[in-house]
């Protein structure tokens, strides 16, 4: 039973592999568009930010946010696919195949937020370029951050993906509603400086917990015993767990 | 013998839209079994509750007599869809193995059932090709194969030729005898061409969520009569009434056209002959095909936007 759930699971995952190493273009996409952001913002707020009192200068503020920018294209990236392929592509065949309902999410999400994931190793090669001290723990913690918030922010675009009738629905949706959700996660700008009622939307947001949890690890040092950062991993985690959910929950459901 | 397709009444609607209205029908083991009709006329519709992407609203569907909601008859029936589900970045062995990963299968049984279908519809050295690169034709039998790896019982095509050119539709129907030769399976295919209708045992007509009617093609074409005289004038409504005075019962107008079904047809062009002079611009004398059936039943054309 184990065996016929998890042989699936990972044909899928592989298979989200393979084809992206086939496509030269998702990897520029997702990793290009960034770090353009990342060189721009950057450059361009460095002297007006020096007021709020963000020491370390906006180019390394945003930084962290910039990571969760690429989590959050490569997952739009990779289940944009979902929208045709259900309906006349290759997933029509996994929807008529033995093969579980959970099993169907978790190869396709754990797919996608892997390359996500991998996604983000890359920029962090430009950490070389700033002046953030790195251990071994702040490393770890990073890269488990950066795991957990790639397959959370997968999860959510396939459940967006397997409901949207078309690809300029979803496109509606990226920037209603995920886009925001990044600029209001403390990404961008801090929650300090920002007018209350956006402070009160951005802690409702559970991506700034994710935000912030990343933005700490990069700054860890082992004597920290922090318990705001576990308390943005139990955050970080249930997004996570729900995102599955809803995503599973979108498949399960009865078409109309 | 116990039916392996079994349908009870099935109805189903989408909102408001009737799709199906109580349809019942039966598939026997070994038979290979036509969906004809007209688009919007249900099948497709039947073709998603059949191969169990979709639950019916009202009724029962059997497969192999087990209820096709259950997840466990996934794995004994294979579907080749209308739109292509292969995966173009992969090639053809890659998309093989996830398929057999999909049914459990691995390792060197999973391999040898590949080199078997690979075999089979002769794609062999097409083996490592990407999808991306081979033609129409050939990515229908790399959807045959796919279909085929865990040897399913029954085999469900929607609008198999759609698509393809005349040449890879003579050799898809080569595949299938092929195919019903080597395994016996039970193959159900929903179509709107008239000749693929033809070349099976036994066809339903859908019309309009309805099914008009079954039976093997030759009994089918039977009921319309020995022949159909179909006649082109400008005014089909006034000619349509003097035939019915001459003959002595009902004249049918499709598509603009007045259709009579007979027995004797050069005996009754004959006998209209006068009428028929100075009225018609052209007439034609032909057995009944399908389309006649089609059209006795329901009376109206079959509008087929072929693509």
């Amino acid at each position: 039973m184990r065996m016929a759930f998890w042989l699936p699971v990972v044909s899928l995952w592989r298979r989200e592999l393979v084809r992206f190493t086939r496509d030269r273009n998702r990897l520029f996409g997702a990793i290009g568009q960034p770090l353009v952001f990342w060189l721009l913002l950057g450059a361009g707020f460095e002297k007006s930010f020096a007021p709020l009192g963000i020491s370390s200068g906006y180019l390394e503020y945003i930084y962290p946010g910039i990571l969760l920018l690429i989590l959050l294209f490569t997952a739009i990236f990779s289940t944009i696919s979902v929208i045709e392929d259900r309906r006349e592509g290759f997933m029509q065949s996994v929807l008529v195949a033995p093969v579980s309902r959970t099993g169907l999410v978790l190869g396709k999400v754990l797919g996608g937020g892997t390359l996500a994931f991998l996604e983000s190793l890359v920029f962090l090669v430009f950490l070389a370029f700033l002046d953030i001290p790195i251990s071994i723990a702040s490393l770890g913690m990073t890269l488990i951050f950066l795991f957990i918030l790639g397959i959370g922010l997968t999860a959510l675009g396939f459940a967006i993906a397997w409901q949207a009738s078309s690809t300029a629905g979803f496109h509606a949706v990226m920037n209603l509603f995920l886009f925001p959700l990044w600029v209001l996660s403390g990404a961008f700008f801090p929650a300090e400086g920002a007018s209350r009622w956006l402070a009160y939307l951005m802690a409702i947001n559970p991506l700034t917990y994710g935000m912030d949890g990343l933005r700490q690890s990069l700054y860890l040092t082992t004597s920290d015993a922090n318990t705001h950062l576990w308390f943005c991993v139990i955050i970080s985690v249930a997004f996570t767990a729900l995102t599955l959910s809803a995503a599973v929950w979108q498949v399960c459901r009865k078409e109309k | 013998m116990q039916a392996a397709i079994a349908v009870e009444n099935v109805s189903h609607k989408f909102d408001e839209r009737v799709a199906l209205d109580g349809i019942t029908l039966q598939v026997m083991p070994g038979e290979m079994y036509g969906l004809l009709g007209p688009n919007g006329g249900g099948k497709t519709t039947l073709f998603r509750l059949l191969c169990t992407m979709l639950p019916p609203d009202h009724g029962t569907i059997r497969l192999l007599g087990k209820n096709a909601a259950a997840n466990a008859v996934r794995a004994h029936i294979g579907v080749v869809f209308q739109h292509p589900s292969l995966d173009a970045r992969l090639t053809v062995l890659e998309n093989l193995r996830h398929q057999g990963h999909l049914y459990g299968l691995k390792g060197r049984p999973l391999s040898q059932r590949i080199e078997e279908v690979l075999d089979m519809m002769a794609l062999t050295d097409r083996a490592k090709d990407r999808i991306e690169i081979l033609s129409g034709g050939l990515q229908r039998r790399v959807e045959l194969c796919k279909s085929l790896l865990h040897r399913p019982q029954i085999l469900i095509f929607d609008e198999p030729c759609t698509g393809l050119d005349p040449g890879a539709r003579r050799g898809f129907w080569d595949d299938l005898d092929i195919l019903r030769r080597t395994y016996g399976t039970t193959l159900l295919l929903t179509t709107h061409f008239m000749e693929e209708a033809e070349r099976c045992d036994r066809i339903g007509i859908l019309d309009r969520g309805r099914l008009i009617a079954e039976g093997t093609p030759e009994a089918l074409k039977r009921t319309v009569g020995c022949e159909v005289i179909t006649l082109e004038t400008r005014d089909p409504k006034g000619l349509q009434l003097q035939i019915e005075k001459v003959v002595g019962r009902d004249v049918q107008i499709i598509d603009g056209q007045v259709r009579i079904a007979c027995d004797e047809g050069q005996r009754l062009l004959a006998q209209l002959y006068p009428l028929l002079r100075e009225n018609v611009q052209a007439m034609t004398l032909s057995v009944p095909t399908l389309e006649d059936v089609f059209v006795q039943r329901t009376g109206h054309g079959f509008h087929v936007e072929d693509q």
